[in-house]
């Protein structure tokens, strides 16, 4: 498993080219803005940001590229994407009275002996529903993958060869946000984190969030009220143990103790990460080391400092 | 009398330079806590509040200050009200309805203007202003024949900033479209909204009728034609998502009945309906009270009244509580509701107006079509 370092956002107060310091790394840079879509190549900032040794993999545009020329790969991505999102239709209504559930018995008072066990069971429920749901979408991507064998499409590896002569020249990858289930599906086309091996990988926003073994969607702050976290699927499973919540001032109800409780609750074991600006943690191969003042949510609804979280996965 | 007056009434000798001041130090109408203040400064013999508040009698006269030329109507005001009036001055015999001189706020519609007054906690909607960071859609213009409406229909196609040929895109068809447009700020709303991510990029068709009352009063033919011909050239024509849950059609008052009738009249094309301040008369026994234009919706409310059906899958609903329609409009909620449609109501301290459906929109369009903010993280 690589070098993992994730970060909170960067657009304000960019800690990219510090990261970089700290790890060592000076030589040249490969990045991935496909969650930008088709913004991906307006990256001069990060360029600038990282003294301009940066090599934009454009994934985004080659895989506009494949679609233009390979018709049956593109209807195949629209059907596996019909699918995806009609699952996560029906994923949607059953969450939403799971949750509800789970709410009523945190809200519900009385003794703990009574209470405990039915909190624990309807969460039970949820994390039974989240990971049925990631099953049923991973199975479209097998189905997309068995029918369409995108591994094997001339036209892919092509692109493959060269991304990976990319990262021949590169000491590490950058992985910026975006739309996070654009950003995701590019990268495993293109099998991005295969191809970069061992080099180490700096994340922020929704490219911390690929990383993470779920993907979780969230946003607590719309005009119809907060809403519940829903997992989009599996991620590329990289970044053991922690969820990662970018933007988690903005878009999480952090001062409300039920909704921290909620969610890390839900996530356990895996600890639940805000992570705003000058947030850092870093995967040492066997431990999350957390930069000072990075918080975590507690599942008795505090969000607190944490220092460390150590792995339970053995080292890959 | 509300404090202002009072004030200025114990002043006795009311001079006009006493009178100018006192316009020059308010904001009219004047707000005090939940009380409004309207007034009117000229020679006239009455002068009355005219407004469309249901429940309230129309004409509210002013009283005049102490023989002086400022005449005055003091009324309650709710929180988060806001009310569309005229004031009606009668001079020499001759009675005219103006514009609040005094009151900078106006709103337009289809008749012209009037004077708006925003109660206390009233939140213009920002999102409704121009944002200079927000990218601008297109606005295309088009005609096609119908077989259902004679000489066929010109419509206009908003696109949304970005537009690309190999995307796929949710579409909304808009009764009443330039009107919304105009009055209603749709296209800025829509470049916003898309902008903040609460909605998805989404096409949008603006059609608008010939003959509003008999083409919006559950006219079939009006239906066909966006059903059968709209829509189908809209598919030919943009890349549109096809599943119905990304499709929806929405219009406000006869709109709104056209909106509901069109969805009925052909199931499955839409999976969401956006009915504002619906004009859903109905008579649950003997005559309605509307008035001749009403015949054919009446009959058509009566008709769902007796035999309701699930018209799409998700529906809001928004009324005005100052509309008269409000009856009709909360009549409906369980009666959408029991045919298994998910609807989400609002109600609003407003009237049957073009800024209230504005107000709405955000509500409603992100509710129906929830953007990609949760699939999107910078």
């Amino acid at each position: 498993m690589p070098s993992i370092t994730l970060l909170g956002p960067q657009r304000l107060r960019p800690s990219v080219n510090v990261t970089l310091r700290s790890l060592g790394i000076d030589g040249p840079l490969a990045s991935i803005t496909a969650g930008w879509e088709e913004r991906e190549t307006e990256d001069a900032e990060l360029r600038d940001h990282v003294g301009g040794r940066c090599f934009n993999l454009q994934l985004w545009e080659r895989c506009e590229r494949i679609f233009e020329r390979d018709i049956e790969l593109f209807k195949g991505f629209r059907k596996r994407k019909d699918a995806q999102i009609r699952l996560r239709e029906l994923y949607r209504k059953q969450l939403h009275h799971a949750m509800d559930a789970a709410k009523e018995m945190l809200e519900t008072p009385g003794d703990t002996s009574l209470m405990e066990p039915e909190r624990q069971a309807a969460f039970d429920r949820v994390r039974e529903l989240d990971r049925h749901h990631a099953d049923r979408m991973l199975e479209t991507e097998l189905e997309f993958e068995r029918k369409y064998t995108p591994s094997e499409r001339d036209i892919v590896v092509a692109h493959r060869d060269q991304i990976a002569r990319i990262l021949e020249h590169c000491d590490a990858l950058l992985v910026a946000g975006g739309n996070v289930a654009v950003l995701l599906n590019r990268m495993r086309l293109f099998a991005a984190l295969e191809l970069a091996g061992v080099k180490p990988i700096v994340a922020w926003s929704a490219g911390a969030m690929v990383m993470s073994s779920e993907v979780v969607l969230f946003q607590e702050d719309t005009p119809h009220g907060a809403g519940y976290a829903e997992v989009l699927q599996r991620g590329l499973d990289v970044c053991p143990d922690v969820i990662p919540f970018p933007h988690a001032r903005k878009r999480l109800h952090l001062h409300d103790p039920l909704r921290v409780q909620m969610l890390a609750r839900r996530f356990q074991p895996r600890r639940c990460v805000p992570m705003d600006e000058s947030d850092r943690i870093d995967w040492t191969g066997e431990a999350w080391k957390f930069a000072p003042g990075t918080r975590a949510l507690d599942a008795d609804g505090r969000v607190t400092k944490v220092r460390a979280v150590k792995s339970r996965r053995r080292r890959k | 009398m509300s404090r202002a007056i009072r004030q200025l009434a114990a002043r006795k000798n009311l001079t006009p330079g006493l009178l100018a001041q006192f316009l020059r130090e308010h904001e009219f109408p004047i707000i005090e806590e939940h009380t409004a203040t309207f007034a009117f400064v000229g020679e006239a013999e009455s002068v009355s509040l005219r407004h469309w508040i249901h429940g309230l009698p129309a004409s509210q006269p002013f009283k005049r200050l102490m023989g002086s030329p400022l005449w005055y109507h003091v009324m309650d005001v709710p929180e988060g009200s806001r009310i569309e009036y005229k004031i009606e001055v009668t001079h020499r015999g001759q009675s005219r309805w103006v514009i609040d001189p005094l009151n900078p706020h106006q709103a337009r519609d289809p008749y012209g203007a009037n004077s708006v007054l925003l109660g206390p906690g009233y939140e213009h909607p920002t999102w409704a202003e121009a944002d200079k960071e927000a990218r601008t859609g297109s606005i295309e213009t088009h005609r096609i024949d119908s077989k259902h409406l004679e000489g066929g229909r010109e419509f206009r196609v908003y696109l949304p900033a970005r537009f690309r040929r190999r995307r796929r895109y949710p579409l909304l068809v808009v009764h009443d479209g330039d009107d919304y447009l105009r009055f209603s700020n749709l296209q800025t709303v829509l470049d916003n909204l898309i902008h903040r991510l609460e909605i998805p990029s989404m096409i949008v068709a603006l059609t608008n009728p010939v003959g509003r009352l008999t083409e919006y009063a559950a006219g079939r033919a009006h239906a066909a034609f966006v059903a059968k011909e709209l829509v189908p050239w809209l598919e030919d024509t943009y890349p549109l998502l096809e599943d119905p849950a990304q499709r929806g059609l929405m219009g406000a008052s006869f709109g709104a009945v056209q909106t509901l009738a069109t969805a009925l009249y052909h199931p499955g094309v839409f999976g969401n309906l956006l009915l504002q301040s619906g004009s859903f008369a109905f008579s649950d026994i003997g005559k309605h009270w509307r008035g001749p234009a009403f015949e054919p919706v009446v009959k058509f409310m009566n008709g769902y009244r007796a035999a309701p059906k699930k018209p799409a899958t998700r529906a809001f609903v928004s009324c005005g509580m100052y509309e008269s329609l409000i009856y009709e409009n909360r009549s409906m909620v369980p009666l959408f509701e029991r045919t298994g449609m998910n609807v989400r109501y609002v109600e609003s301290r407003d009237g049957h107006n073009w800024e209230n459906w504005r107000d709405r929109l955000r509500e409603g369009l992100s509710w129906l079509f929830p953007g990609p903010s949760l699939l999107v993280y910078e």
